[in-house]
C-alpha cells in the first residue's frame, strides 16, 4: 500500500502493476482435502459466511480474521481463506491489495496508524510521524505508517494503536507512547479518546 | 437544543437500561404501531435531508424503494472517511441504540427486511460497541423476528470495512459489501432499483438514521419547524484545524457559520486570523475569512459555489500557506482514486505531480493554467465524484488564492536561479 505522505507513483504497491509469470497455472480454488485449515479460523470464516445472504460478502472479515491468525495476508494465509470460502487466491489478492488494513507484505506485530491527513498535519502531524518512526527505528514489532484520515480531528494530531484512538499528541509524548506499546499494556490511557467528553458544553447540560 | 447529543455523555447511554429509561425505543414501538405508509409520511414531512454529504432528502430515497414481496435492503453507511468528519464516531460510541432503533424505523417504513451497518475498520472500538448494543436489542426483541409482536421483521448485521475512502461512496461501499474491491458502480440503476445483490437498496448516513427516532416522536411537521425551510432540523458539525475548542456540536441549520466557527470552537489561536475553511470536509470548495457570516445550512453553503457536504469544518489559519493545504489534499485523492476511470486516476496524480513543481519552483506561471484545466476536465467525467471532490477544493483555491501561488512561484523560481 503506498502511503499517503509520501513521493510514491500512485499505484506502487497496490497490485495491479504487478508481473504475472506468464508461465505458471493458474492457481485454483483448493482442495479442502489437501489444505490444512487451523479450526478455530475455519470457524470464524464460515460464521461470518452464515451472515450474508451471499457468502461472498464475507470476504473482508474473512481475510481480517486470516491476518490476525498470521500477521499479514500472506500467501499462505490466502490460500486458507480461498479453502474454507470455495475461491480462488487471485479473487483474494484483489481483495487484499485494495484496502490499506489488509497487510500484503510482512509488518509488526502492533500497527501504529499515524493520521497525517488536513486537520491533523494543521496541528503538527508530518513532525508527530517523523518522531514516530525516527524513535521506533529498525524495530520489527512495530508497524509504523502514515495513515489518511482516521475521523479523530478532535484530537489532532493522533494516532491509531492496534485500534486504539490516542491523542492529542505532542511529539514529547513519543518516548512514552513507544514504551507503552512495547510493554504490551495500556498505551497513554489519559489521552485515548475514549475517555473524551463531548466538545459541546450544552450537550451534557 | 440538542436531539442527538442531548445528555451525550451520560455514563451507561451505550447500555439498553439506560437508553430504555430514557425513552429509548418507544418510536420503534409507536412507529411498529404505524402502516409502513403513515411513518414514510412521517419522513418525507421532516424534509430531512441526509447527513452524509448529498443532502438527498431521505423521505423521498425511500419512497423510490419499489414496492412488493421482493428482498430489499438497508444499508447504514457508517464508513465515515471524509477528512474532517468524526460526528458519527462520537455518536456510535456513546449513543448506539438510537441508530439500531433508526434502523429498524427506516426498514419498517421501507420494508426491508435485511440490513447492514457498514462500518469503516478503522472504529474498531465503535464498531465492537455496536456489536454489544446489537446483541442486547437482539435478546430484548427489537431486532429479529416479528420485532416486539408486530409483522415486520429485521436482520442487522455489523460490518467492517478495512481501509477505504472510496468504500463510503454509496456503490463503492455495496460492491465492497459484496465482498468484492471498493469500485463505483455506473448510475443509473441507482441503488434504489439495483443495489446490494441486484436488490433494491435503501442507503443512509449514521446521522441521518439515527434522527429518525426523533421525527418519529416528534412528528415529521414539528421537526420541519427546526432549522430552515429548505435544510431542516440540527445537525452535527466536525469542527477541526486551527480552532481553540475542536470538537462535534450539534447545531440548528441556518446558524451563521461565525457562530459555529467562534462562538462554540473557539476560532484560530490568540492573533492569528481565519485564512480558509473547508465548510463540509476537504471535498468542499474552500471558503476566506470574508465568508464567515453565511448561514451554515445546505442552500446557503449551494449558493456561496461550495457545499455543506459532511458538515465538517476544517479551519485553517494566515501561518499556513494555501499551497501546503493544496498538496495534502491533492495527495489524499491521489491516495484514495480507485483507479477504474483515467480523468481521476490521472487527474489526480498530475495535479500532485504539478502541485510538487510549483513548491519545488519548477513551474511555470502556465502550470497554473495547466492545473486549473486538469480540475476541470476531471468534473463530471468519472463514475462518482471522488474525482471532484479533489478538483473543487483545489479549483476554489487556486481562483481563490491565484496571488499567492504566483509568488510562491516567483520567490522560488528566483531562489532556484
Amino acid at each position: 500500500m503506498s502511503q499517503g505522505t509520501e513521493r510514491v507513483p500512485v499505484s506502487a504497491g497496490s497490485g495491479w502493476d504487478l508481473p504475472a509469470d506468464l508461465d505458471k497455472a493458474p492457481a485454483t480454488v483448493p482442495d479442502p482435502a489437501t489444505t490444512p485449515v487451523p479450526e478455530e479460523l475455519r470457524a470464524e470464516i464460515e460464521a461470518h459466511m452464515a451472515l450474508y445472504p451471499d457468502p461472498r460478502s464475507a470476504t473482508l472479515p474473512a481475510l481480517a480474521a486470516a491476518q490476525r491468525v498470521h500477521g499479514w495476508c500472506s500467501p499462505e494465509a490466502l490460500e486458507q481463506v480461498a479453502c474454507v470460502m470455495q475461491l480462488t487466491p487471485a479473487d483474494l489478492a484483489a481483495v487484499a491489495t485494495f484496502y490499506d488494513m489488509l497487510e500484503t507484505t510482512p509488518v509488526g506485530r502492533h500497527s501504529i496508524y499515524v493520521c497525517t491527513n488536513i486537520s491533523c498535519s494543521l496541528c503538527g502531524a508530518d513532525e508527530l510521524y517523523e518522531a514516530i518512526r525516527t524513535a521506533a527505528g529498525d524495530d520489527a514489532e512495530l508497524n509504523v505508517r502514515s495513515f489518511e484520515c482516521l475521523g479523530a480531528c478532535d484530537i489532532a494530531p493522533m494516532v491509531s494503536v492496534d485500534g486504539i484512538y490516542i491523542g492529542p499528541l505532542k511529539v514529547a509524548d513519543v518516548p512514552q507512547l513507544l514504551e507503552d506499546v512495547r510493554a504490551g499494556g495500556e498505551v497513554l490511557p489519559a489521552k485515548q479518546l475514549a475517555r473524551r467528553p463531548c466538545a459541546d458544553q450544552e450537550a451534557d447540560s | 437544543m440538542k436531539l442527538l447529543f442531548d445528555r451525550i455523555d451520560e455514563p451507561g447511554l451505550n447500555t439498553l437500561e439506560v437508553y430504555e429509561r430514557r425513552g429509548g425505543y418507544d418510536a420503534l414501538r409507536k412507529a411498529l404501531a404505524m402502516p409502513p405508509e403513515a411513518v414514510l409520511h412521517e419522513l418525507e414531512a421532516s424534509a430531512l435531508r441526509g447527513r452524509g454529504g448529498a443532502g438527498f432528502q431521505m423521505g423521498k430515497k425511500v419512497s423510490f424503494l419499489p414496492k412488493g414481496g421482493m428482498d430489499k435492503y438497508l444499508v447504514c453507511n457508517a464508513d465515515e472517511s471524509e477528512p474532517g468528519t468524526f460526528k458519527d464516531r462520537e455518536l456510535m460510541q456513546k449513543s448506539p441504540h438510537v441508530l439500531i432503533e433508526g434502523i429498524v424505523i427506516a426498514a419498517h417504513a421501507a420494508g426491508t427486511t435485511r440490513s447492514f451497518i457498514y462500518i469503516r475498520g478503522e472504529y474498531v472500538q465503535q464498531a465492537d460497541v455496536l456489536d454489544a448494543a446489537l446483541a442486547e436489542a437482539r435478546a430484548a426483541g427489537y431486532v429479529g423476528e416479528k420485532i416486539l409482536g408486530s409483522d415486520t421483521s429485521l436482520s442487522l448485521v455489523v460490518h467492517r470495512g478495512a481501509g477505504a475512502y472510496i468504500c463510503g461512496e454509496e456503490t463503492g461501499l455495496l460492491d465492497s459489501l459484496e465482498g468484492k474491491r471498493g469500485n463505483p458502480r455506473l448510475k443509473p440503476p441507482f441503488p434504489a432499483n439495483q443495489g446490494l445483490y441486484q436488490g433494491p437498496t435503501l442507503i443512509n448516513n449514521v446521522e441521518t438514521l439515527a434522527t429518525v427516532p426523533t421525527i418519529v416522536r416528534m412528528g415529521g411537521a414539528e421537526y420541519a419547524k427546526l432549522g430552515v425551510e429548505t435544510s431542516t432540523g440540527t445537525k452535527l458539525v466536525s469542527v477541526s484545524g486551527h480552532v481553540q475548542r475542536p470538537g462535534n456540536y450539534e447545531i440548528e441549520l441556518g446558524v451563521p457559520s461565525r457562530e459555529i466557527i467562534y462562538g462554540l470552537a473557539g476560532g484560530p489561536p490568540e492573533g492569528r486570523k481565519v485564512k480558509c475553511w473547508f465548510p463540509g470536509g476537504s471535498s468542499s470548495p474552500v471558503l476566506t475569512g470574508e465568508d464567515l457570516d453565511i448561514p451554515y445550512d445546505f442552500d446557503s453553503m449551494a449558493k456561496a459555489g461550495t457545499m455543506l457536504g459532511s458538515g465538517a469544518i476544517i479551519v485553517v489559519d494566515d501561518s499556513t500557506p494555501i499551497l501546503d493545504v493544496a498538496l495534502k489534499v491533492a495527495k489524499f485523492y491521489r491516495h484514495e482514486s480507485c483507479g477504474k476511470c483515467t480523468p481521476c486516476r490521472e487527474g489526480t496524480n498530475w495535479t500532485v505531480t504539478m502541485l510538487e513543481r510549483i513548491e519545488s519552483g519548477e513551474a511555470t506561471p502556465m502550470d497554473l493554467e495547466i492545473m486549473a484545466s486538469v480540475q476541470e476536465h476531471i468534473i463530471g467525467n468519472c463514475l462518482c465524484v471522488l474525482g471532484d471532490a479533489m478538483a473543487m477544493p483545489i479549483g476554489s483555491m487556486i481562483a481563490k488564492f491565484r496571488t499567492e501561488f504566483e509568488a510562491h512561484m516567483a520567490t522560488k523560481r528566483l531562489a532556484a536561479a
